[in-house]
């Protein structure tokens, strides 16, 4: 088996997924882009374990193992540790994804986008429920539009603040 | 070249081609169901690289949950049905930090192998996979669940919480 073939695939992978987490707009294809990388990590940790580079020999296929004399018994039935990391990975990939896609979701509940350069980072806007945002729809006038409405309650508890 | 060369050949080109049709694609849900593919190629790659548990976990987490997941997101957020143009951002900058991240990354790996050889190992059956996680992993393995349970909590405050509504 030549090594080079699953580990310049795994290369590839990862590069799409960093071209499509920068390119996409949208936050759910962010994600997808996202699960690219981590599954480009998944098949390097399992290309790593079944040809670790140590273990590597030219193309005379001389293979010497490891010199040393207690790599006998390891050699015999040799770690899959790369596999167990991919499993790991593979988990937290899951809740990555789960936590991601809330948020995503209540991020569409307030905004009704989830184009990630429509997400303002340097104005806080306060709790304007849905009706207001939907009415407003470019999201920066909701403030305005919302002067009459009911105190939310982070505003309530900030006013006791006070 | 032998059986096994021209398999991962054909299943790494199957996972690269799928994953750019998924970063270019400009329908929604035709992106997830090339993520699909792409992610069955490299189930596929696992089970030749010797990886059987790892390769069905991927079909059932990523195929099976994770893709579902992300297509209820997309219904969810009331995505357009055909093809919409506002998906991307004119993107110079990320093909050149993708390309860069990827070819530099080929490039180095390349280097490193050359056109070597090994002997694929034994299978990776679950009951080795097993020994090794709770033989030499059990803390890592703990703390994962952990990790899944907090995940788990997390999503629920997160999204059952919606914004402006009165308690």
């Amino acid at each position: 088996m030549r090594p080079v073939i699953p580990y310049v695939a795994a290369a590839l992978l990862f590069g799409l997924g960093v071209y499509g987490v920068l390119r996409r707009r949208n936050a759910v294809l962010v994600l997808m882009a996202v699960e690219l990388m981590l599954n480009a990590v998944n098949l390097l940790l399992v290309t790593a374990n079944a040809a670790p580079l140590a273990t590597v020999s030219g193309p005379p296929a001389a293979a010497p193992a490891a010199p040393d004399a207690p790599a006998v018994d390891t050699a015999a039935a040799p770690p899959l540790t790369g596999q167990a990391f991919s499993l790991f990975v593979i988990v937290i990939a899951a809740a990555e994804v789960g936590v991601g896609l809330a948020i995503v979701l209540q991020l569409y509940r307030l905004r009704a986008t989830i184009a990630v350069d429509d997400v303002p980072l340097d104005t806080h806007t306060p709790d304007t429920g849905p009706r207001a945002v939907v009415a407003a729809a470019p999201a920066a006038p909701a403030r305005d539009g919302s002067a009459s409405r009911e105190p939310g309650p982070g505003e309530r508890a900030r006013g006791a603040e006070r | 070249m032998t059986g096994t060369d021209a398999l991962t050949l054909a299943l790494g080109a199957v996972a690269v081609g799928a994953g750019a049709l998924v970063v270019t694609t400009r329908h929604l849900v035709r992106a997830g169901l090339y993520l699909v593919v792409s992610l069955g190629a490299v189930a596929g790659l696992f089970l030749v690289l010797t990886a059987e548990l790892v390769a069905w976990v991927q079909l059932l987490i990523y195929v099976g949950a994770v893709v579902v997941l992300l297509l209820f997101a997309v219904m969810l957020t009331r995505a357009p049905i055909g093809a919409s143009d506002d998906l991307d951002r004119p993107g110079w900058p990320a093909a050149l930090i993708g390309g860069g991240a990827g070819l530099g990354l080929a490039a180095l790996l390349v280097d490193a192998y050359r056109w070597s050889t090994v002997e694929l190992p034994e299978p990776g059956t679950a009951e080795r996979l097993g020994a090794e996680v709770f033989g030499s992993w059990v803390l890592p393995f703990e703390v994962l669940s952990v990790l899944l349970l907090s995940a788990l909590v997390g999503a629920v405050v997160v999204s059952v919480r919606i914004p402006g509504r009165r308690r």
